[in-house]
Order: C-alpha cells, then sequence, then structure tokens
C-alpha cells in the first residue's frame, strides 16, 4: 500500500520513531544499528537497504527532526560515505550485507586507494597490477594521499588488471581487507609538517575474487561514482552536526569518534586562507591604516563576499528545482584564489613576525600555517588547471583536450619512472 | 536575501533582451554614437511605449510600475548587454534618484510622471572640474533667491537633458536644485568623450534660476550608493556580452588547423573570464536585493559591487580584445565599444580604488 509521501506525513512519522526510540544512554553503535534498521538514518536510500525511498528534497524535514529531539544519526563523516554510495550503486548484495551496516554504526573506517605517485591528476593511469592467481587476485603497487589508511579497515582500490586493453578499459575496482601483511601504511609528512595522509604499499596483498566490484575492466565506471560523490560532498566529508556536551554515553562515544576522525583536518581551516580573521588581524598590527594593505584586504573580501553569494545563488536554483547555472561550478577554483590572496594578506599585515612560527609567532602560530598550507588548496581533490578544464569543457563546452594515451594498448603509453 | 530571479523577473528579462536585439543592435548603437546628442527622440520614445522602461521603479501615485531595484537593474543589466545608446541611465537612476529622495510629494507629482512617461529627459549635475563625486567637493553655489553660479562637469547627458537637477551649496547647506534645460545663464558644452557611447557635459551657470528641490544632506549619499548598484549591474550586462562574444568567436577562428578555443591557453583563460563574471554578477544582483530589502550594510555592499564590477569589465575587454587577436583592436570589430564602456563606467562615480577605500571605512572602524 502506498501512502502519500508528503512533508507533513513524513514529518510526523520521523517524530513519532524518533521519540519512541531515541536513546542518549544506548551505546553508539547499539543505536545506529537501530536507527539502520528503522531506515530513518538514511531515509533517501533503498528500502531494502536502510533506507524509505524517499525522495532527496525530502531528506532536510527528517535532518530537522533529528535536530529537533537532539537525536545522533548514522556514521556520516570520512570515506566511508564514498564506500557506501559506491556499494550501493554497484556492490553485489553480498557486499551490501557484509559492508553497509558497519559503515552506518560507524564501526568500519575505509579508505580510498586511487591516487599513485605516477597519476595524480590522471587518476585513469594507475599502474597498480592485480593478476589472478591461483583463486584469488594479487596486488602490488603503491598508493598516495590515502587519507585514514592507518585507521582503515578496508579500502576501495583501483588496479590495473589488463595491460592490452586502452588506458581507462583495463582497470578494475576492489573491496581490499586492510589488516593484512601485504598492505603497509606509512605516514606522509606535508610541507606544513602535518601527517595527514598516507602512502600505502601493496606487496602481493590478496583479494578474494567475491570482492571485485562490477566487472573486470569495468573499474573506471565504478571510480567515477565515487569521484562524482566526493566532489558533490567535497565539505561534508569533513563537517558534523553540532557535536554535543551532553553526558550520555551516545554522545561521549560521539566525541571520541569526532576527535578521531578529524584528526587529519585540523589544518583544514588555515588551508582555505582564514579570510575571517584578516580584519580583526589588521586592527591588532595596525596595519589597518595603511593605504596598500587597505586596498589588498578590500580585494581579499570583494572575492570572499563574491564567492559566498555565487554559491547562494547556486544554491538557491538547486532549491528551486531550476537548472543551475554555471555558478555551481566554480566554488573549487574561487576557493583557491581566495586562499592564495588571503595567505598573502596576512603575510602583509604580520611584517617582520611572519618569519616566525610556532608557539610564539602570531595567534600561536595560525597565521604561519596558513602560510605554509595554503598551496593545497589549488592541487587537492582537483587542481586549478583540470578545474578549468571541466569548466571549460562542460560548462563553456569548448573541444576536449586531445590526449597522447587513449588510442593504444595501455602497455605502450609513455609513463613516469616512478611508480 | 533574496538569491534567485523569479520567473517573472526572467521572462522579462528574456522579452526585453529579444526587445533589444530588434531595435537596440549594435549598428544603432554605432549611428548613434557618431551624434553629438547621442540619442534621438524617436527612438527613444519607442524605447519606452512598448515595455516602459522609464517608468519601471517610479512609484505607482507618480505614473510609474513601482518595481524595485531587482527589475530596474534588469534593465540596466539587459541595456548594458546591448550597449544601448540613451539617456536612460541619467534620467532613471540619478534625475529620478535624487528627486524620489529629496523632493517633496508635491515636486515629485510635478516632476517624476514626465519621466515616468518617457516624455523628460534628466540628469543629476554634481561632479564638477575637480572629479570628485563627494558632496564636500561641490562649490557651485545657489543664493537665497534660488539662482546658481558655478560650473559643473562629467554631467551625464547633460548637453541634451529637459530637466537638471544641480547639487549647490545653498543658504542653508547642501542641497538639490532643479533647473530648465534651456533656461536663461546656462551654457551646456559637450565633452569630446574617450567612450563615445557614454555622453558627457560641461555645465556653466551664470546667475542662472533653479527651483529648490530639498536638502542633500544624506540624500545625495543615498542617490550615489544607488547609482553605484545600478551602474554595477549594467557593467556585468557588458560584461557577460564580452564574455559570450569572445568565446563565440575562440569556437570558430581556426589557426592550425584547429578552433583556438581548442588550445589550453584559452580554454583556461575562458574558464577564468567565467569565474570573474559570474561572481561580479553575483555581487551585483545581491547589492540590488539588498536596495530593496532595506539592508543596513548597504554603503559597504554598494562598493563591492562597483569594485567588483569594475575590475571584472575591464579585465573582461582586456581578455576579449587579446582573444580576438588583430581583428580585435580595429574599429570594425565591435568589441572596442564595451572596452570603452568598462573603462568610462569604472571611472564614473568613482573608481575600484575609491570604493574599495569606502570599504574599508566601513570595517576598519
Amino acid at each position: 500500500m502506498m501512502t502519500e509521501l508528503n512533508e507533513e506525513t513524513v514529518r510526523a512519522e520521523c517524530r513519532a520513531w524518533l521519540e519512541a526510540n531515541w536513546n542518549p544512554n544506548l551505546g553508539l553503535v547499539e543505536w545506529r544499528h537501530k536507527l539502520a534498521e528503522s531506515g530513518w538514518g538514511n531515509p533517501h536510500w533503498p528500502s531494502r537497504w536502510y533506507g524509505r525511498d524517499l525522495s532527496v528534497g525530502l531528506v532536510p524535514v527528517v535532518k530537522e527532526e533529528f535536530a529537533r529531539i537532539g537525536a545522533i544519526g548514522v556514521a556520516e563523516a570520512g570515506i566511508r560515505v564514498l564506500a557506501a554510495a559506491t556499494i550501493l550503486a554497484h556492490g553485489t548484495d553480498m557486499h551490501k550485507e557484509k559492508f553497509l551496516m558497519r559503515i552506518l554504526t560507524g564501526e568500519d573506517t575505509w579508505c580510498q586507494l586511487f591516487s599513485e605517485p605516477g597519476s595524480g591528476s590522471d587518476v585513469a593511469g594507475a599502474v597498480t597490477r592485480a593478476e589472478m592467481r591461483g583463486n584469488q587476485w594479487i596486488v602490488n603497487g603503491q598508493k598516495v594521499w590515502t587519507t585514514s589508511a592507518h585507521k582503515a579497515h578496508w579500502g576501495l582500490l583501483l588496479a590495473r588488471t589488463d595491460w592490452d586493453a586502452k588506458k581507462h578499459a583495463g582497470l578494475s575496482y576492489f573491496i581490499i581487507d586492510m589488516k593484512q601483511p601485504g598492505v603497509t601504511v606509512y605516514p606522509l609528512r606535508q610541507m606544513n609538517g602535518h601527517a595527514s595522509f598516507n602512502q600505502v604499499f601493496l606487496s602481493d596483498a590478496t583479494v578474494q575474487p567475491e570482492f571485485l566490484v562490477a566487472a573486470v575492466g569495468d573499474g573506471w565506471a565504478v571510480t567515477t561514482t565515487t569521484l562524482m560523490h566526493e566532489r558533490r560532498g567535497a565539505d561534508g566529508l569533513r563537517t558534523w552536526g553540532k557535536k554535543s556536551d551532553r553526558p550520555e554515553r551516545a554522545f561521549e562515544e560521539e566525541r571520541a569518534e569526532i576527535a578521531t576522525t578529524m584528526e587529519p583536518y585540523k589544518w583544514y581551516p588555515q588551508r582555505a586562507g582564514r579570510v575571517d580573521l584578516v580584519i580583526s588581524r589588521a586592527k591588532e598590527t595596525g596595519r589597518i591604516a595603511d593605504p596598500v594593505v587597505r586596498q589588498e584586504i578590500a580585494r581579499l573580501m570583494t572575492m570572499s563576499k563574491a564567492a559566498e553569494w555565487t554559491a547562494r545563488r547556486a544554491r538557491a536554483a538547486q532549491e528551486q528545482g531550476r537548472p543551475q547555472g554555471p555558478e555551481g561550478s566554480l566554488g573549487k577554483l574561487v576557493s583557491s584564489n581566495i586562499a592564495r590572496a588571503a595567505a598573502r594578506v596576512h603575510t602583509q599585515i604580520s611584517g617582520a613576525d611572519a618569519l616566525l612560527t610556532g608557539d610564539a609567532s602570531p595567534m600561536n602560530g595560525v597565521i604561519a600555517e596558513i602560510l605554509v598550507s595554503v598551496p593545497a588548496t589549488s592541487i587537492a581533490g582537483g587542481t586549478d588547471e583540470i578545474q578549468r578544464n571541466i569548466i571549460s569543457e562542460r560548462v563553456l563546452k569548448m573541444p576536449r583536450e586531445r590526449t597522447g594515451d587513449s588510442d593504444k594498448p595501455f602497455k605502450d603509453v609513455p609513463r613516469n619512472l616512478v611508480g | 536575501m533574496k538569491f534567485s530571479f523569479s520567473s517573472e523577473q526572467d521572462e522579462f528579462r528574456s522579452n526585453l533582451r529579444r526587445f533589444l536585439a530588434d531595435r537596440a543592435p549594435i549598428k544603432e548603437t554605432r549611428r548613434l554614437m557618431e551624434l553629438d546628442a547621442g540619442w534621438e527622440r524617436e527612438g527613444w520614445k519607442a524605447l519606452n511605449a512598448e515595455l516602459g522602461l522609464t517608468a519601471v521603479r517610479i512609484p505607482e501615485e507618480y505614473g510609474g510600475h513601482g518595481f524595485g531595484f531587482g527589475e530596474h537593474c534588469i534593465v540596466l543589466e539587459e541595456m548594458g548587454r546591448a550597449l544601448v545608446c540613451a539617456p536612460y541611465f541619467a534620467t532613471t537612476v540619478l534625475a529620478a534618484g535624487a528627486i524620489l529622495h529629496a523632493g517633496s510629494a508635491e515636486r515629485k507629482a510635478a516632476l517624476l510622471p514626465g519621466i515616468a512617461a518617457g516624455e523628460t529627459i534628466a540628469t543629476l549635475a554634481s561632479a564638477e572640474d575637480s572629479g570628485s563625486w563627494d558632496a564636500e567637493a561641490c562649490t557651485l553655489t545657489a543664493s537665497a533667491t534660488g539662482h546658481l553660479n558655478g560650473h559643473k562637469s562629467f554631467v551625464l547627458d547633460g548637453h541634451t537633458a529637459d530637466l537638471i537637477v544641480v547639487l549647490a551649496r545653498g543658504p542653508s547647506g547642501l542641497a538639490f536644485y532643479t533647473v530648465d534645460g534651456s533656461a536663461a545663464g546656462l551654457t551646456r558644452t559637450l565633452l569630446k568623450t574617450m567612450d563615445p557611447t557614454r555622453k558627457l557635459a560641461r555645465l556653466e551657470f551664470s546667475d542662472v534660476e533653479a527651483t529648490l528641490l530639498g536638502s542633500a544632506a544624506g540624500t545625495y549619499e543615498r542617490v550615489m550608493i544607488e547609482a553605484a548598484v545600478c551602474l554595477s549591474n549594467e557593467m556585468v550586462g557588458g560584461a557577460e556580452r564580452l564574455r559570450e562574444d569572445a568565446l563565440a568567436y575562440s569556437m570558430m577562428r581556426m589557426q592550425f588547423g584547429k578552433a583556438i578555443a581548442s588550445f589550453q591557453s584559452m580554454k583556461h583563460k575562458a574558464a577564468d573570464m567565467l569565474l570573474d563574471v559570474e561572481l561580479a554578477k553575483s555581487a551585483a544582483y545581491y547589492a540590488a536585493a539588498a536596495l530593496d530589502e532595506g539592508d543596513g550594510d548597504i554603503a559597504m555592499t554598494a562598493s563591492l559591487a562597483k569594485a567588483c564590477a569594475s575590475d571584472t569589465y575591464s579585465q573582461t575587454a582586456t581578455h576579449a580584445i587579446q582573444i580576438h587577436g588583430g581583428i580585435g583592436f580595429t574599429w570594425d570589430n565591435d568589441t572596442h565599444l564595451w572596452y570603452k564602456r568598462a573603462k568610462s563606467s569604472d571611472v564614473l562615480f568613482g573608481d575600484a580604488f575609491h570604493h574599495r577605500e569606502q570599504m574599508m571605512k566601513n570595517w576598519a572602524a
């Protein structure tokens, strides 16, 4: 029987369920298990897999009800979200049964094994090798920029299974057990001193045949799904609802989870340039009286405000169900411009203090951390150059670049010596 | 704050765009810009008769349509896009703005219906030879009997306006006065302008009889804020047109056996141009909505929108000429018309540097 699903009925049903079931004294996993079973944790998922078949447009209504009662939702941070979306789209029933629930409860942590030392922007140029030996896949190669690999139970692996096929056709997608002898994880130290990412060495690591996702040679299509969700939710991956100070057990466990998950991202605010600090810093140092500095600050604020309003325009169009204009594709690129400009202005404002770092430097090192963190903004998650290609080709419909690797077997494609 | 246009507004825009493409093609701009007047009464009437463009933001009680800046700025954006040669900005933004803010109900009833009907061409004369649009820079005086002495310069359509609103130092401070375009003692000289689509005049006042409109204290600043927002919207219309035309050209221009649009140097430039123009549009739209919604930070927002539009329009025009290559430097190619409009719009009412300093006055306090 179909009941009409409008905002009021969804709200009433969700509220009734939460009022009857939400209990902060449960353990976090126990609560999320219950929540996942009810379908209210991910109401837009299929009802067969922990959802309620609700349209995406009604999800905010459910979120409002969670906020109203103060209930904790299913685990939503980290690469596990991408794993869930990919498994839902391409996984087998066995994959869904084995992995989805433990993703939603937060019991399992995931990582993404796509980038390699030899293939950054060109992810499809991966040379990590997976070969069927006996009755299992044997994997050899090196992955890089792998967030949370040292904690992850499972990895989303892109590997080459056919060297005679053309570049994209020779790739396959696997779910790999990270806790095995063939997988070694080393932290990768960044120019700002933090080590938020890892290098992952795969030497004769094994994957059971049933952990192949989609068919052999279809790995690129699956990768595209993961990347699409990554772009769409770029900020969602590291934003949480409100961290609650409440004393009950579920909240206590959630706070611990947040601390662990967010650890790699603690310098991310500095990476974006900290525009929010510019005016107060300029007042503090007195540099706000300098007409040259004033021009630079105003330029930065103009760009920052205009970018904020552009994002609002894009969101307004989306909310009204109108086709999004070009304003929706520009956020990544403008955030690089803002970060660079902000780092320059912060340095200008600091004067000689910009020579210092650490606790004795302005704002206990936060200002120094901006300058050495912003170069990540224009590289991570698609370089500025790749963004410009995407904008010019997909939005402006300019001709596509002719590449040197799509018309021959991959084994004949020139590639980097490393990796 | 409103972040999108309504479907009525979208429809208004597309009708207007079609209308202007039909009635005010660039060929017509080229013809009009060669005239001293810069416009013709017949064409101006036709422009207004059908869509009532001069009436858009004038209240209904004074014969207008009573819309807000949202709609008015759509008209300006489309006019900037089409590069229409008409005394529209001077009449509907500057003169009507001063009358609306400073005039009594009686004076509004006397002056606004003519503007709404497209009968009266009007302007505001505030800057002088010093080239400053700040009220404090005003030296022209008004006597107790309402006689004006001094000069004004950089007056938009000042040589052809039927009605001139003049900023003057009167017996009780800065005030607006109205003067008939043909008043005795008024000498109007057309200035030779870098941008031929924007006519400016210098006015000499020698005991010119004028009527007091109202105090300019606070109201002049308000009119300048509105002018900055309206001009920003006109500017982003021009910038977008330049961007689109340059993109279209790069798609059809063949060199080395392929469209130059296939070169990455062109693609990356085009992406940056899109980013610039979309940001400037967001700022201009936001500022127009902020005027309608009575936002308290409007002085800062207006300066931000103007500074953003200034940099973007000039940058986009520079790129557009570069993308066209040699042909872009010729008189016959239309790109230079917008390039010149970009620069004249930047300077008018204070350039980007001036407006950034205005923003900082707001924040540094």
